[in-house]
C-alpha cells in the first residue's frame, strides 16, 4: 500500500477502494500518462477494462476535487511481481464520453475497450479497429447504458398480437 | 492510407457508416491500417518498434497473392460458435481474426435486473463447463460488498466443489482437444470419466451443469450423506485413468508431432495481451492465484503449480493433465480436513430461515418471503474480486447502489482475454494447426460473448 500511493504521480487523486486495493482518480488527461507510469514500476498486466454507466447516480461519492460524470471507465492493473492490484477510474464525460486508448501500453486492451464501445458508446483514440465486438454490425444504439431499455427491441419468437 | 479505412474515434459518423459493413471481419490490407494488421499478424510487441523486422512482418504483401477465408461460426472445431477470419497463402496463416458474439445473450445487462440471491443462476450459465468458478467469483464478490462471515465448513465445501469442477473442466477440454486431432478414443475417456463428476453434483446440488450452488452467504445444501466415499473413489478412479492418458496421448508419435513446438508464445507476449490460466503458466510464470494471492483455504492445503518451459501445445496439454492430478490432491485434503459446522451464514440477512421455523412463525414466513421477492440489500460501493477458473483469472467488478439489484455487473472472462492470443499463435503456422491452437487457448462461447 504504502509503496503504492508513492508510486502515482502528484496531482493525481487516491484513495483506498474495497477490498485493499488501491484507487486512483485520474482526469481524462492524466489518465494515460498514469497507466504509464504504473507499468513502469512493475505492473505488468491490464486485467481488466470495462466501462460503468452511473445515469441515475451523479451525486455518487467520489473523493474530494473529483466531478462526477455520467460514464466511467474503470481499469484495474495486477502486478505479478509485487502481487498487488490497482484500480483506475477516470470520469469519460456525459454525452459523447471520449478518452485515450490504452493500447500502445498494452496490447490486451484492444477487445476490452472494443467492448466497452460497443455497449456503451465510450470512444476510444487511437484504437486500431473500433468496430462492434459483441452485437452485429448494424445495431443501433449501446445496450448496456441506463437508458437503453430492458424489452426495447421485439422478441423474435414471442407470441403475435391477438387479432383484436 | 485511404479514407475508406477511417475507423477511429474522431470521426463518429464515419464510425456508423464503417462498423454497419462487415466491418468485424477481416479487411483486406488495404483497409486496414497498420496497428490493426500488426495485430492479426501477431506482431505484439512490435507495436511500440522495438523489434520490428520487415522480413519478418509482411506488411508489403498484396491482396490478390493471398486468400482470405472464413472457419465458422458453425464449424465443429471452433468449440461453440467462434468464427474465425483467415488469411491464407497457401496451406500457411499469414493474419488471423476472431469475430466474436454470436452467443451474445447480454448476461451483464440480465445481471441488472436480478436480484442478488437470483444473480447466481445468471452467472453460472457464462462458462457453462466449469460454472462453479463463475458463482464463486460472483459471491464472493457479494460477500465482500456484503462484509459477510463465510462459515468454515462452507469455505472447505467451495474449495472441493471449485476443484471438482476444475476437473471436470479439464477433462472435457482433453476429450475435445483429443477429437480434434482425431482421437476418438480420448473423446470417450474425458467424456466417461467426467461423467462421474457429474453425477456427483447431481447428487449434491440437483443439477449436473448450472448448478447455482454456490451462492452469497455459503453454498446452497449441505454435502449428502457418504459423500466421502464418493469423493475418494472419483479421486482413485480419475488419478489412475490419468495415467491412461498419459499412454494414449503423451508419448504418441502423431499427437506429439501435432504438439510439441507448435503455436508457441512467449510470457512478455502473454503479459501484454493479459492472458492468463494454463496458456500463462505454459510460458513458465509461476502465476496461479490460488497461490499467489490465495483466496478460500488455498493456503491450508498442499499442491504444486505446474509450469512448462516453451508456451506450445504441448505444454499447456502437459500442464493440464497434470493439474488434474494436482486437483485430486487438494480435493483429498478437503475430504481430510472437512470441518463440521454450518454450509451456509446465519446471518439473517442474507439467509433464510429453516424451512420447519416458516410452518411455525409468521416473522420467518415473511422474512423468507422478503428474501426471495425483494432480496437483500447490499451496501453502496464497487469491489472486484477474482479467483483462478480452469481457463485464468475470472474476475467479478460489481457496483452497488445499495439497492437489491446490482448496479452493473461485469465479468472479466478469462476465454474473452485469451482469445486475443490466438492470431500471434496461428501466425505461419498451417491452416491444419488452426484447429489445435484454439483448442489449445480452451475457449468456452458462452463466457467470452456473455
Amino acid at each position: 500500500m504504502t509503496s503504492l500511493s508513492l508510486t502515482a504521480p502528484p496531482g493525481v487523486v487516491t484513495a483506498s477502494v474495497m477490498a485493499s486495493d488501491l484507487g486512483c482518480f485520474p482526469t481524462s488527461e492524466q489518465y494515460v500518462d498514469l497507466v504509464r507510469s504504473f507499468k513502469e514500476d512493475g505492473f505488468e498486466m491490464c486485467v481488466d477494462l470495462c466501462a460503468v454507466d452511473y445515469l441515475e447516480h451523479l451525486d455518487r461519492a467520489l473523493p474530494d476535487g473529483i466531478v462526477a460524470t455520467r460514464f466511467e471507465i474503470v481499469v484495474n492493473l495486477l502486478s505479478l511481481s509485487k502481487k498487488q492490484r490497482v484500480r483506475i477510474r477516470v470520469q469519460v464525460g456525459d454525452e459523447s464520453p471520449i478518452i485515450d486508448s490504452l493500447f500502445s501500453l498494452y496490447p490486451g486492451t484492444e477487445a476490452m475497450e472494443r467492448e466497452a464501445f460497443d455497449l456503451f458508446g465510450v470512444l476510444f483514440r487511437n484504437h486500431p479497429d473500433l468496430t462492434r465486438i459483441l452485437m452485429p454490425e448494424d445495431w443501433e444504439g449501446h445496450p448496456l447504458r441506463k437508458d437503453y431499455a430492458v424489452g426495447k427491441i421485439p422478441v423474435q419468437f414471442k407470441e403475435a398480437p391477438g387479432p383484436r | 492510407m485511404s479514407d475508406e479505412t477511417v475507423r477511429v474515434a474522431e470521426r463518429v459518423d464515419a464510425l456508423v457508416v464503417e462498423t454497419s459493413e462487415g466491418a468485424q471481419g477481416l479487411q483486406p490490407r488495404r483497409r486496414t491500417d497498420t496497428d490493426e494488421l500488426g495485430r492479426e499478424v501477431g506482431a505484439v510487441l512490435r507495436q511500440s518498434g522495438l523489434t520490428l523486422d520487415p522480413n519478418d512482418v509482411d506488411y508489403e504483401r498484396r491482396d490478390d497473392e493471398t486468400m482470405i477465408i472464413n472457419m465458422g461460426p458453425a464449424h465443429p472445431s471452433t468449440h461453440g460458435v467462434l468464427r474465425l477470419m483467415l488469411e491464407l497463402d497457401g496451406e500457411f496463416v499469414l493474419r488471423t481474426k476472431p469475430v466474436i458474439g454470436y452467443l451474445h445473450t447480454g448476461m451483464e445487462k440480465t445481471g441488472e435486473v436480478l436480484s442478488y440471491v437470483q444473480g447466481g443462476t445468471n452467472v453460472t450459465r457464462m462458462d457453462y463447463v466449469s460454472p462453479i468458478a463463475n458463482e464463486l467469483g460472483y459471491s464472493m464478490a457479494v460477500e465482500k460488498l456484503l462484509e459477510v462471515e463465510v462459515p468454515e465448513r462452507a469455505i472447505w465445501i467451495r474449495m472441493m466443489m471449485a476443484e471438482l469442477n476444475r476437473i471436470a473442466s479439464h477433462l472435457v477440454w482433453l476429450a475435445t482437444n483429443g477429437m480434434d486431432l482425431g482421437a476418438t478414443t480420448m473423446m470417450i475417456f474425458g467424456f466417461r470419466e467426467r461423467e462421474l463428476v457429474l453425477a456427483f453434483f447431481e447428487k449434491t446440488t440437483g443439477l449436473r451443469m448450472n448448478l447455482n450452488y454456490v451462492r452469497p452467504g455459503g453454498v446452497a445444501a449441505d454435502l449428502p450423506d457418504g459423500w466421502e466415499d464418493d469423493v475418494v473413489l472419483i479421486c482413485d478412479t480419475i488419478y489412475e485413468r490419468t495415467f491412461e492418458y498419459d499412454e494414449l496421448l503423451t508419448g504418441q508419435p502423431i499427437f506429439r508431432g501435432r504438439m510439441v513446438g507448435v503455436a508457441p508464445i512467449t510470457a512478455e507476449e502473454c503479459l501484454a495481451l493479459g492472458v492468463t490460466g494454463p496458456v500463462l503458466r505454459s510460458t513458465g510464470v509461476p502465476w496461479d492465484l490460488r497461490r499467489s494471492m490465495p483466496y478460500l483455504a488455498y493456503d491450508q492445503v498442499d499442491f504444486d503449480v505446474i509450469v512448462g518451459t516453451y508456451g506450445d501445445n504441448f505444454d499447456r496439454y502437459a500442464i493440464r493433465l497434470n493439474e488434474i492430478r494436482e486437483s485430486v490432491r487438494i480435493i483429498r485434503q478437503c475430504v481430510e480436513k472437512m470441518p463440521k459446522g454450518d454450509y451456509r451464514t446465519q446471518d439473517p440477512k442474507v439467509t433464510p430461515p429453516p424451512r420447519a421455523r416458516i410452518d411455525e412463525s409468521m416473522e420467518a414466513l415473511i422474512h423468507h418471503f422478503k428474501l426471495f421477492t425483494e432480496g437483500f440489500h447490499v451496501p453502496a460501493g464497487e469491489v472486484y474480486s477474482a479467483i483462478e477458473s480452469p481457463r485464468g483469472e475470472l474476475g467479478c467488478y460489481l457496483v452497488s447502489d445499495g439497492g437489491p439489484k446490482p448496479y452493473r455487473l461485469h465479468v472479466r472472462a478469462p476465454s474473452f482475454v485469451n482469445l486475443q492470443a490466438v492470431p500471434l499463435m496461428m501466425r505461419g503456422g498451417l491452416i491444419s494447426d488452426a484447429i489445435t491452437v484454439i483448442s489449445s487457448v480452451d475457449p468456452i462461447m458462452g463466457e467470452v460473448d456473455r
